[in-house]
């Protein structure tokens, strides 16, 4: 099990991409999701985002998403680098990502 | 015969590149995790662009990463992200040695090896310095890896202490250098971008000349450059006429047991038949051939 030390972010608010903030947080997985296409895909980046968390064994994190219409991989890749800052670890297991 | 005439540049911090890049159809697209990264988004840059390289979008063109050297505390873990990743290619920067390029070979030996990858990548090395030039022969035949050495222009010119020039004097050591280099070694030559993405005409005139010396291709900045210097590389309806005939002449030497041919008095022997293909390869991806291929 990772364990989130601390708060960070990752990405923009630029179209396209996705700005997710990473809190430290005691009480499980906490989701706060703003999508402009909330409608149509948030179920699915709600099942991206809890997929991420469990491959990098993340059990207790609170996350705020700002998706401005970003495509699955763009998310994936900030989710896991804002949640890489917050463990703060220098080296990666790819096999996580 | 694999065409790479354009080889376009995408910041790995820039989203809107990176998802869009594929749709304007470089022959190669370069996704960059070093200069254009700034330092605070080294992470994030990379594992944009480790997804990337795994999306569909990419899947059916060839890609290429610009990582960061070695010695900086970023350079391993580009290579753990883009070997991984699935890259074609690794463009090696600042290549002053053959050193560089075989220091950079173990590395991705012992990645390749950890992460079970079976195609091996291939190495792009960057000359940016009068070392480089100097030291680009021996430089370009000093591994099984490299599909070509390219020119980084802005580098070498202040390595120079002198400015660069739309007319370009200043470049015609390190393009002449560079370009035997690779051909002696049998790989692909590079030239470096042209900056000013709004003189079309300048570009024309650069992309003419180059084409004249002998260069694969160019790396490019911006996706308008592309058509312009995909036009430049097409060849002329002449030239496919021309080559078409040579084809046929060949195949029918071929079908005579015929070593050599003679088509309009001229004879047509090897090295005519590979340029003929060549230029038929720039034909067909110029969608000049229509229904005559």
């Amino acid at each position: 099990m990772n364990g989130v030390r601390q708060n960070a972010h990752a990405g923009t608010l630029e179209s396209s991409d996705v700005f997710v903030q990473v809190f430290p947080h005691n009480h499980g997985v906490e989701i706060e999701l703003n999508s402009d296409v909330e409608e149509i895909y948030g179920d699915a980046i709600h099942e991206l985002t809890h997929k991420t968390l469990k491959r990098m064994k993340i059990d207790n994190v609170r996350l705020v998403i700002q998706d401005k219409g970003a495509l699955d991989f763009v998310i994936k890749a900030r989710l896991q680098t804002a949640l890489l800052r917050a463990i703060g670890n220098e080296s990666i297991d790819w096999s996580t990502l | 015969m694999k065409l790479r005439r354009s080889m376009l540049f995408v910041p790995g911090s820039n989203t809107a590149m990176v998802c869009n890049a594929f749709i304007y159809k470089p022959d190669t697209v370069m996704f960059d995790l070093e200069d254009s990264v700034a330092l605070s988004e080294k992470d994030s840059a990379r594992l944009m662009v480790y997804h990337a390289l795994g999306h569909w979008a990419y899947a059916n063109i060839e890609t290429a990463v610009r990582v960061n050297p070695l010695e900086s505390p970023y350079g391993i873990l580009d290579l753990e992200a883009v070997i991984r990743g699935g890259a074609d290619i690794i463009r090696l920067p600042k290549t002053d040695t053959v050193e560089d390029v075989l220091v950079m070979e173990k590395e991705i030996e012992r990645i390749e090896k950890a992460c079970g990858r079976k195609e091996k990548i291939k190495l792009l090395a960057a000359i940016e310095s009068a070392q480089g030039v100097v030291n680009a022969v021996s430089i370009a035949s000093c591994s099984d890896r490299l599909m070509g050495i390219a020119l980084g222009a802005e580098d070498y010119v202040r390595d120079l202490r002198t400015e660069r020039t739309k007319e370009g004097s200043e470049l015609t050591a390190a393009r002449s250098q560079i370009l035997l280099a690779a051909r002696a070694a049998k790989i692909n030559a590079f030239d470096s971008i042209f900056s000013d993405v709004k003189d079309k005409e300048g570009f024309i005139k650069e992309a003419e000349y180059i084409k004249g010396l002998g260069f694969d291709g160019k790396s490019l900045i911006n996706p308008n450059q592309i058509t312009l210097l995909h036009k430049v590389y097409a060849p002329s309806e002449d030239e496919i006429e021309w080559a078409l005939e040579v084809i046929e002449a060949a195949k029918e030497a071929k079908t005579k047991g015929l070593g050599v041919v003679s088509l309009d008095g001229r004879m047509v022997d090897a090295p005519i038949i590979a340029r003929a293909e060549w230029t038929l390869a720039r034909a067909e991806a110029s969608g000049l051939l229509g229904e005559r291929a």
